[in-house]
């Protein structure tokens, strides 16, 4: 049973088809990485799965749950809308941390939002508090930044700052972790500390999508690798497969202008 | 007339000015809010006929917008209703001119957080009330200090345009002098009141922005 599942997804911008038709699983546990020249639809894809964007037609299942379809009429509620986001965690290419809160905070916002829906709040306030602290604390400690806990955005470097917002992402838990080019707005001296911690939480077998131009990284890290070329997936398949055994022109021509 | 006498007499004037001030930014603040999502709603049926109202509002002199108020209703339905009450007329068009200049500096600000900031507090599962009042408000408002700022000390000059309509306001309270008692100098000493009031401001604000510098957009 795939946790994700996207069936013909389509998405244009005006007379631009960025998603000509993309499909595939990914089951639990699963790494998968999406690599493909600037505007092959990359990011509209997470975007559209995660529904920051509408796509126009097609079908996305996450967890069980219909999130997209648009062959029904039925349309979700706000509410719904949010626990299928609530599915699945972002990390943006360029952080969007709040920048009036410290990194602890960053992490605790959204718990703490959410925990008032609970039937206890107002009895537990104090200690259901408390254990959101705890609880995004151990979440900062695991990707390094124990010592950062009340610092500001504006006082952690990029890579820090990255972490922080990995670290925002995990705390609603959710069962699938989305990468954005996590490593594209930092310098390249520190996306190594970005790639351990995704490397990292790969061995604690945490389902992700990563879009990413580390080819190496890629390759090393992710179980299933998606190559998308002008709307549609042009090849996809286990590392081995896509980038030793068959790699296709499109392909070979693309991964050239890495070496 | 003493110096002491004139003094007092001015302060009388100038409580007036204050008192103008004071009310204007307690309606004007809150108004200009709700102008500013008027002109930014997707909805032509509301953006066109706010942008249209700021447009007029900034786009005409306040004095004129004072003596329009004033003079009009009664002009249309021959009862002043301003009659006994010239401060309310007044009131009443300093806060609709400074709701309209406040919500184009409130667009301004609300415009300049970045979509990302949105687009992450709706992956955080948080409604869109949650991430306008814990997440956007704060970064709207340390945009929005310096020029709220500047429009505030105008205001404290503004005020004594009122006395078109003969509102004793500080500078109407000293010009009565030189008719009285032949004494221009009052006239000139009216400008130590609102330097010092608006040093006083100027101070104030300062104090805000440096409170809120611990963390940078």
């Amino acid at each position: 049973m795939p946790v994700l599942k996207v069936e013909n997804l389509t998405k244009s911008f005006g007379r631009t088809h960025v998603l000509k038709g993309v499909s595939f699983d990914l089951c639990e546990g699963e790494v998968l990485s999406v690599i493909g020249s600037s505007g092959s639809g990359k990011t509209t894809l997470l975007r559209c799965i995660n529904q920051l964007e509408t796509a126009n037609s097609g079908r996305i299942i996450v967890g069980g749950r219909m999130v997209f379809d648009s062959s029904s009429e039925k349309k979700l509620t706000k509410k719904e809308k949010r626990e299928n986001q609530l599915q699945i965690g972002l990390v943006f290419q360029s952080f969007n941390l709040f920048p009036q809160y410290t990194a602890l905070d960053n992490v605790t916002l959204a718990l703490k939002s959410l925990a008032k829906n609970r039937t206890d709040f107002r009895k537990n306030r104090k200690q259901i508090h408390s254990e959101i602290e705890d609880k995004a604390k151990s979440i900062l400690m695991r990707v390094g930044l124990s010592d950062k806990f009340y610092s500001y955005p504006c006082e952690l470097s990029g890579g820090q700052q990255q972490r922080v917002s990995i670290a925002r992402a995990m705390a609603l838990e959710p069962k699938i972790l989305f990468f954005d080019e996590p490593t594209s707005a930092l310098d390249p001296e520190l996306t190594g500390e970005i790639l351990k911690v995704i490397r990292q939480l790969a061995s604690d077998s945490m389902t992700m999508v990563i879009v990413t131009h580390e080819m190496a990284f890629a390759e090393a890290v992710s179980t299933k690798v998606i190559f998308m070329d002008d709307g549609v997936i042009e090849s996809c398949g286990t590392p081995n497969e896509v980038f030793r055994e068959n790699p296709s022109d499109r392909l070979k021509e693309f991964l050239r202008k890495y070496e | 007339m003493s110096f002491f006498e004139i003094t007092l007499i001015l302060f009388q004037g100038f409580l007036v000015t204050l008192r103008l001030f004071a009310l204007t930014l307690l309606f004007s603040l809150p108004l200009g809010l709700i102008i500013s999502f008027g002109s930014m709603s997707k909805f032509k049926l509301f953006s066109i006929p706010t942008k249209t109202f700021v447009w007029i509002i900034r786009g005409t002199p306040l004095m004129l917008q004072i003596i329009v108020v004033f003079y009009v209703p009664g002009m249309l339905f021959n009862y002043p209703i301003f009659k006994d009450d010239r401060f309310l007329a007044a009131l009443i068009t300093f806060v609709i001119n400074y709701a309209a200049y406040f919500s184009e500096i409130y667009r301004g600000g609300i415009e300049s957080v970045p979509k990302g900031q949105y687009e992450a507090g709706q992956v955080l599962g948080l409604t869109k009330t949650q991430t306008f009042f814990k997440v956007v408000l704060m970064q709207v408002v340390k945009h929005i200090l310096p020029p709220i700022s500047n429009e505030v000390i105008t205001l404290v000059k503004d005020t004594s345009l009122i006395r078109v309509i003969a509102i004793v306001e500080l500078i109407n309270a000293a010009e009565r002098f030189i008719a009285k008692e032949a004494l221009l100098w009052p006239l000139f000493y009216t400008g130590v009141f609102y330097l010092a009031f608006c040093g006083i401001l100027t101070l104030f604000f300062n104090f805000v922005e440096k409170k809120l510098d611990y963390y940078k957009t």
